[in-house]
């Protein structure tokens, strides 16, 4: 006689495998864990929207042989020497220290061969990557590691970072591993201690402090420096229209899928809003203001392709900023390198303990050995041709829509796949003309 | 002597004026007058010259100093001498908060008070302070010295580096990892060499002052350390 039928055993959807062994970790070692990266929970994000292509009502450009300009200008309200750039897709700040000085050059160097910018991070500007990036953009930061006025003279343009969107409201991170006597005399910290960074800015709190810590630079800089303000994506409608009021020539909002080097993971995963959700509330503010075109706004935080590009400036913004994207042009998490990703108890695509400076791909690690293997020429050349992929990408949506440059992309082409996505957006949702929560104006955002 | 009156000509075009000086320039003593509390005065210097301001200033003077001899013969704002790089900045009244913020070289002495966050993050400056400093003085400081010849607010040194503090009067609290250190004779030469540099050889005596520093164990993170932070 036959065992009687028994209940399957079931999983549980709120303690998942993935939850359980996180609750193993913690209780184990009684420190939560930190990992590199953005955002990996599944969000609404850019590939809930589609452009509505020119048909009988709408009239395209011929693909091969009509223009559609990418150009883009930023900094021109203020500064007397506005950065233009060939493509709206630029490079966002990263460090040395968090990365190789290879893959710092190489991002230089791909970034100047596509005509666009890079941006140092929170660590000061090396001369590697000033070499060999005809555009800099050099960020300001709470730490204020490495800050000093003759680089502030020598950037093409200055960034004051509020926040980034892995962490809004929280400071950096870079474990003694990294920290080895380059790193750490550009830091004036001792070698091999875990380092830091303060959430605040030293010397200025709030918006009116912003102010006039942006007339400083200014005044420092003789007016001829586009100053951005770099918020994590939060507020946008608030943080946007405060850094326009205080003066600020470009807004960079950063969603909660961008990259960080190292942050506690549950920050990365519970604090922030995705990208999608925060361009138009920031559109909105600088609209409000008389202020949109007149303040740039370049979004980042999961930019992967011309569609997203697309998209992103669809929206609204003058612009967009890759990070994760260009380290895996340079050949993070490339499959290749399987072998020792397991070694390290990963796998390729998943490889996020960019804090632990092991990185066998050479790009997120001081190790002398490891970061050798990057070659900077080659991973200059991978990171343009993933630039211009992009922007030929984002060129052959926007003519099929109609447009001759890429800032003529609106709101009006896109439509949405699901009904999150269309609110956030503020596009309708696909086959509808219904645009959910359109009418709660500011307050609603 | 080149005298700039700020109610007569705009801010910019003094701290144009001024950045274009060059290293050999025979213009190297100027005067500021009509400050007014104005912001960014004399910001971004990087000659050796002297610029004396008659009154107040606001936020940020002398921001980012290079070589120059910057005298306020008043107040000064938030963050005088904020990340000043060499140099020297004498207020001769009081500071607001963050005086010396960041800086990572240069001389600053405050006759007054100096406000909370004096010194914060301080990176390699000298700042002596004749008066008293206010709260979270000194915060994440990481190199450089701090000489208070009055007292100290709350959390003095709060996650302090290796900066070095020294303070004559009392301190109403100390920071999270920092604690009181013994004056050895090597900090005891340090100290009368920075009271010297700040004009103050013969009227205290290095003696008189109580030696503050990192305990260094926030350095790595420790789970059982997570209750100081």
């Amino acid at each position: 006689m036959s065992a009687p039928p028994r209940t399957r055993p079931r999983l549980s959807a709120t303690f998942t495998p993935d939850v359980m062994s996180e609750i193993r970790r913690a209780a184990a070692t009684g420190i939560y864990d930190i990992r590199g990266a953005g955002a990996k929970r599944k969000l609404p994000h850019f590939d809930d929207l589609l452009f509505l292509g020119a048909s009988i009502s709408r009239y395209p450009l011929e693909g091969y042989r009509e223009r559609c300009d990418t150009q883009v200008v930023l900094g021109a309200r203020h500064a007397s020497k506005p950065i233009v750039l060939k493509t709206p897709v630029t490079i966002a700040g990263m460090s040395f220290g968090s990365l190789s000085a290879q893959a710092k050059e190489a991002l230089g160097r791909g970034a100047t061969l596509a005509g666009t910018s890079t941006t140092t991070g929170d660590g000061g500007m090396t001369a590697e990557e000033r070499g060999h990036s005809q555009t800099l953009v050099y960020q300001y930061l709470p730490s204020r590691y490495g800050m000093n006025p003759d680089d502030l003279r020598r950037a093409d343009a200055i960034e004051i970072v509020i926040g980034q969107g892995a962490k809004p409201g929280g400071g950096g991170m870079l474990l003694g591993q990294k920290i080895n006597e380059r790193v750490a005399g550009m830091r004036c910290l001792p070698p091999g201690i875990d380092q830091r960074s303060a959430c605040r800015h030293p010397d200025w709190t709030g918006p009116d402090d912003l102010e006039i810590k942006i007339e400083e630079l200014r005044e420092i800089t003789d007016w001829e420096k586009p100053i951005y303000v770099k918020v994590g994506a939060s507020r946008p409608y608030y943080d946007t229209a405060l850094a326009a009021k205080s003066g600020a020539d470009v807004v960079v909002l950063d969603g909660m899928q961008g990259g960080t080097a190292a942050t506690q993971d549950v920050f990365i995963e519970n604090v922030g809003i995705p990208i999608l959700a925060a361009i138009r509330p920031a559109v909105q503010a600088l609209q409000d203001l008389g202020l949109h075109r007149t303040v740039q706004l370049v979004v980042s935080g999961g930019i992967r392709s011309g569609a997203d590009v697309a998209k992103a400036l669809a929206l609204g913004a003058d612009a967009v900023a890759i990070g994760t994207a260009a380290l895996i042009a340079l050949g993070d998490n490339d499959p290749a390198l399987e072998a020792e990703y397991e070694a390290l108890g990963t796998t390729a695509g998943a490889y996020d303990d960019w804090h632990e400076g092991n990185d066998p791909a050479g790009i997120t690690t001081q190790r002398p050995e490891l970061a050798s293997r990057l070659d900077p020429v080659l991973g200059g050349r991978r990171l343009a041709n993933y630039l211009a992929v992009m922007t030929l990408e984002a060129q052959t949506i926007a003519r099929a829509c109609g447009k001759s440059h890429l800032h003529n992309l609106e709101p009006e082409d896109l439509v949405a796949l699901t009904i999150e996505a269309a609110a956030m957006a503020g596009v309708p949702l696909a086959g509808t003309s219904w645009v959910p929560g359109k009418g709660a104006g500011a307050a609603g955002f | 002597m080149p005298v700039f009156d700020l109610n007569q000509a705009p801010l910019r075009e003094l701290n144009r004026t001024l950045h274009g000086l060059r290293p050999d320039t025979n213009e190297t003593h100027w005067t500021v007058t009509g400050p007014d509390g104005r912001h960014a005065i004399a910001a971004g210097l990087d000659a050796p010259v002297s610029v004396e301001i008659e009154g107040h200033v606001g936020y940020y003077c002398a921001g980012m100093n290079k070589q120059a001899q910057v005298i306020v013969h008043g107040n000064a704002g938030v963050g005088v001498a904020e990340n000043m790089m060499s140099g020297f900045v004498h207020v001769q009244g009081d500071a607001s908060q963050a005086a010396g913020a960041t800086a990572h070289g240069g001389l600053l002495v405050i006759d007054g008070n100096a406000g909370a966050r004096c010194g914060i993050s301080m990176k390699g400056i000298d700042i002596v302070v004749k008066g008293s400093v206010g709260h979270m003085s000194a915060f994440m400081a990481q190199a450089g010295t701090l000489v208070v010849l009055g007292d100290a607010g709350e959390a003095l040194g709060d996650s302090l580096y290796e900066a070095r503090l020294y303070v004559r009067g009392t301190v109403r609290s100390l920071g999270a990892d920092c604690i009181e250190k013994e004056m050895r004779p090597e900090h005891l030469a340090e100290l009368t060499e920075k009271l010297a540099a700040a004009g103050l050889s013969g009227e205290v005596g290095a003696g008189e002052f109580r030696r503050y520093g990192s305990a260094r164990t926030l350095y790595h993170f420790n789970v059982d350390n997570a209750g100081a932070y």
